[in-house]
């Protein structure tokens, strides 16, 4: 056990949990931030896609000690009050069906776009591929994601 | 206007007592369980003072405000804000003013709470649109009383009465508390189709800004006073069963407060058809948070051995049945040479028209293919999960689960507690597709916790899920067409089976349209479980059919839309057998639909596949346009076309659409679940191929057949023929033939 000083959506926080603790539990059973989700545990799925610095990165396989003075961003901190325009994007194309994959959609795309303000189809394609949704809106998100880019 | 008897969903009209003083049942507060619409406008929807609760559905504030309660549970299929337009049409008020709340499981108050079979919508459709209207006609009657004029002089619309001879108007808000203290009428009046304002537009989804923002709503968010994190361990195969463990050091580590084996089920319990149960043996570590207690699981030291035969007893409607479950360890190989063997026996038969032994002696030629497709896992994006608190007196549960009555009598054998302490939460599941209709999770974390006598959540890790088996069932079906010398079909005969039960519906196309006709069916048993997987049995031997009536359409030289509307031609004006269960013109309806609109008579030039089907009461059909990139198949435009009567939310059901055609094509490429010695092979993503936004077609149109019929589902009806969509296409492209999925495992795909 160590404690860990970790900058989280603007705030400071601390926690104390092992070294090896993946980021991800850190946020869901430590700071009830537990909308970065849980699916596969091993990078596969990026339901757990939160930004560190602003880049999106897989938080199942972040340990906690590897974070340092880096600020994360969950979606819960995208945006104060729902309004990032990926987030409108979104809801304007009705995206989600269960909604499980698509914060870790979001967060991807927002990275994405902060790289890149204008992607091409296969750049988003390559941006979001490491994002499985199951109940397949992937359709939707594309154009969410043109949509979001175009509203910049 | 047709009028209906309200002992239609009587049950939404017991005002419960738990409710008084318009109260829920819910713990949590009116503010902070209050979903507000993603609207702009819903930012200012205020919150009444006062509710006042006209019928299980429905409460109306006293400024206007309306909360409309989904009594089914939600897993993306966006029931949550369809079946309350229903509610809010009949009602006549302005979706601008409604909220919606999640109903929890409450049989005293709803009807049916079961989420599947994509019946939802058609079986709830008149519960709801009585519910609405009843509650209509009390505003009326209370505000004729108030105004004291006659009852049929008050008219409704957008939540506002009137009554125009006196020029006088009241809102739904202010004459709320009189309305609820009508008596319930005997009869209602339900609109004219004609006059919907809400169902058949479009509405987005009610949750939407929940999702996009990732507020807690999904079983696996849970967070309770002291709860404590539980995993479990089941047996790494099928046919294996716990020996003997050793938790010393599992035990030792941080975190964890014990490990234990639970037993799910009892063996004298006689099962209900829901209670699937791969492994009732279980190991299970507890602890305070779920990395600790991931870490402690991999430290338990566990022997396992085989499983001999056994058998369970089930309540089949009443009457006891023992279940047998054979021993040994299976594998996918011997599964293949065991169903080939199967196929080429005399299966049961299920049914026969006309003479097709004798057609297919005198046949000129004979088409003949067999098809087949391997075990699916369901893999919904969230695992397993269940929160459960059980004390002594009673139980809540919180958790994904697509039909609670079907857990909540085996919770109450389980637990000892009677039902009525047995509080089942709701919570939007991740994904569904027929997994959480098996509440097994429910008693596993409800044992946990009883055990342990403190609130638990449990968590499948993915590779637990992926393995736990309640699979789509692995097919075979070998179709066979007889052709005489002028190259007439003749005959026609499928044999088709599986692994544990066999796919074949004998009464559905093309039976009765073909003079001589044999359906037969087999099964093979065996102790890999299975359930529900979307669209079941229809989830394979559509693309099989369909698959074969593209390669027969050609031996007959005919476009492959013109032979089925052909054939259907003949099921409409001189049908074969009786029982043929599905409409030709309807049927025919949709082929036509999609073949304007993918101007399938105009382009030539695509490699494109055809396919249709008729399952869960809707009518499909479907073009697939692909090319080869870099030997890859790239589904360029998919168009489909639905009857599946009137729409409710328009864009709602082309999203869910969009979704099955997806799911179709990545299970049609990528999808298996193999076994080596009882074990699953497949663990993860890594290893389980799921279809990913690279793959996924460019665009999908999906078209709705214009007609007044009442409503059937959307959920399912798409993922079927799309199998052969794609073997179609991919013929085209390739000039190759598809007969085993995985396509992708099965041949490589050139270019
Ligand atoms: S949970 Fe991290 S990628 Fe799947
Ligand atoms: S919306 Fe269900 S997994 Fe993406």
């Amino acid at each position: 056990m160590a404690t860990y000083n970790l900058k989280i959506n603007g705030k400071d926080q601390q926690v104390d949990v092992s070294a090896s603790t993946p980021l991800l539990w850190v946020l869901r059973d430590h700071f009830q931030l537990v909308g970065t989700k849980f699916g596969c545990g091993i990078a596969q799925c990026g339901a757990c896609t939160i930004h560190i610095e602003g880049i999106a990165v897989r938080s199942c396989q972040l340990p906690v000690s590897a974070v340092g003075e880096q600020k994360i961003t969950t979606i819960e901190g995208l945006s104060e009050n729902g309004d990032h325009p990926v987030q409108k994007a979104w809801i304007e194309h009705d995206v989600p069906q269960c909604g499980y994959c698509q914060a870790g959609q979001i967060m991807s795309a927002t990275s994405l776009l902060n790289q890149n303000p204008n992607p091409s189809d296969i750049e988003i394609d390559e941006a979001m591929n490491g994002n499985i949704c199951r109940c397949g809106t992937y359709t939707r998100i594309k154009k969410a994601i043109k949509t979001a880019a175009n509203s910049k | 206007m047709a009028t209906v008897k309200t002992t239609l969903g009587r049950r939404s009209f017991l005002k419960s007592s738990v409710l008084a003083g318009g109260g829920m049942m819910l713990s949590f507060s009116w503010f902070a369980g209050c979903e507000i619409p993603n609207r702009k406008e819903a930012a200012t929807i205020e919150m009444p003072e006062e509710w006042f609760e006209l019928n299980s559905y429905i409460k109306i504030g006293d400024n206007g405000v309306v909360t409309l309660f989904n009594p089914n549970p939600e897993f993306g299929q966006n029931v949550k804000t369809s079946m309350p337009m229903i509610l809010a049409d009949e009602l006549d008020v302005d979706w601008k003013n409604v909220i919606v709340e999640q109903a929890n499981f409450y049989p005293k108050r709803y009807d049916r709470q079961f989420t599947g079979g994509s019946q939802s919508i058609r079986q709830g459709w008149n519960i709801l649109r009585t519910a609405g209207a009843t509650a209509k006609r009390m505003l009326v009657t209370a505000a004729a009383q108030h105004w004291q004029v006659p009852v049929n002089e008050v008219t409704a619309k957008a939540g506002i009465l009137y009554h125009t001879a006196t020029n006088k108007e009241i809102s739904y808000g202010e004459i709320a508390s009189l309305a609820a203290i009508q008596p319930i009428p005997e009869e209602v009046e339900l609109k004219e189709i004609k006059d919907f304002k809400i169902i058949g537009t479009s509405k987005k989804n009610v949750a939407g800004t929940e999702i996009v923002t990732g507020k807690p709503m999904f079983g696996i968010d849970y967070q309770a006073e002291g709860m404590l994190i539980a995993m479990i361990i089941h047996p790494p195969a099928f046919g294996m069963k716990l020996k003997k463990f050793d938790a010393t050091k599992a035990k030792s580590m941080p975190g964890i407060k014990d490990v234990f084996k639970i037993d799910t089920l009892k063996s004298d319990y006689a099962r209900n058809y829901f209670d699937t149960t791969t492994f009732t043996e279980l190991i299970t570590v507890v602890g305070n948070s779920t990395w600790e207690v991931m870490q402690a699981k991999k430290e338990v030291v566990v022997d396992w051995e085989q499983a001999p035969e056994h058998t369970f007893q089930m309540d089949a409607r009443g009457n006891k049945i023992a279940i047998n479950v054979p021993a040994g360890l299976e594998s996918t190989t011997v599964h293949q040479t065991k169903m080939n063997q199967y196929n080429k026996k005399p299966g049961n038969i299920l049914r026969k028209d006309g003479d097709p032994e004798k057609a297919f002696k005198n046949a000129a030629k004979i088409l003949e293919r067999t098809y087949s497709a391997p075990f699916l896992a369901h893999n919904t994006m969230e695992p397993v999960n269940c929160f459960a608190n059980v004390s002594a007196e009673k139980a809540e549960l919180y958790g994904p689960i697509q039909a609670p009555e079907f857990i909540i009598g085996t919770l109450s054998e389980r637990l000892k507690l009677p039902k009525d302490k047995i509080q089942i939460n709701l919570a939007r599941m991740g994904g569904g597709f027929g997994l959480r209709a098996y509440g097994h999770h429910m008693i596993e974390a409800a044992v946990i916790s009883q055990e342990m006598k403190a609130p638990i959540k449990m968590v499948y890790t993915r590779e637990d899920d992926m393995s736990y088996g309640i699979y789509r069932p692995s097919y075979t079906a070998t179709y066979k067409a007889a052709m005489d010398e002028n190259n007439n079909l003749i005959a026609f005969h499928v044999k088709a089976g599986g692994i544990p039960e066999s796919p074949l519906a004998p009464n559905r196309f093309p039976a009765g349209a073909i003079e001589n006709y044999l359906a037969e069916a087999w099964e093979i048993p065996s102790n890999i479980t299975i359930g529900a997987f979307r669209a079941p049995r229809s989830n394979f031997i559509a693309g099989a059919e369909q698959s074969f009536l593209d390669e027969l359409a050609e031996e007959l030289g005919k476009d492959p839309i013109e032979f089925r509307l052909e054939l259907l031609e003949r099921a409409k004006n001189n049908p074969v057998g009786e029982n043929n269960d599905y409409d030709p013109e309807r049927y025919a309806g949709v082929i036509k639909l999609v073949k304007s609109k993918s101007n399938w008579d105009e382009i030539n030039d695509k490699s494109r596949g055809f396919s249709a089907y008729f399952c869960h009461n809707t009518y499909v059909a479907q073009v697939l346009d692909l090319e080869i990139e870099n030997d890859k198949p790239k589904v360029n435009n998919v168009y489909a076309a639905v009857d599946c009567g009137i729409v409710v939310n328009k864009d709602a059901a082309k999203n869910m659409g969009e979704g099955a055609i997806i799911d179709g094509i990545g299970n049609s490429l990528y999808g298996e679940q193999t076994f080596k010695d009882g074990a699953p092979q497949k663990l993860n993503f890594d290893r389980y191929q799921l279809i990913r936004m690279s793959e996924a077609p460019k665009s999908i149109e999906v078209h709705f057949v214009e007609n007044e019929h009442s409503p059937t589902g959307m959920g399912e009806p798409l993922f079927p023929p799309i199998f052969a969509a794609m073997a179609n296409a991919l013929y085209r492209a390739t000039g190759q033939r598809h007969y085993q999925q995985p396509f992708i495992i099965e041949k490589k795909i050139i270019g």
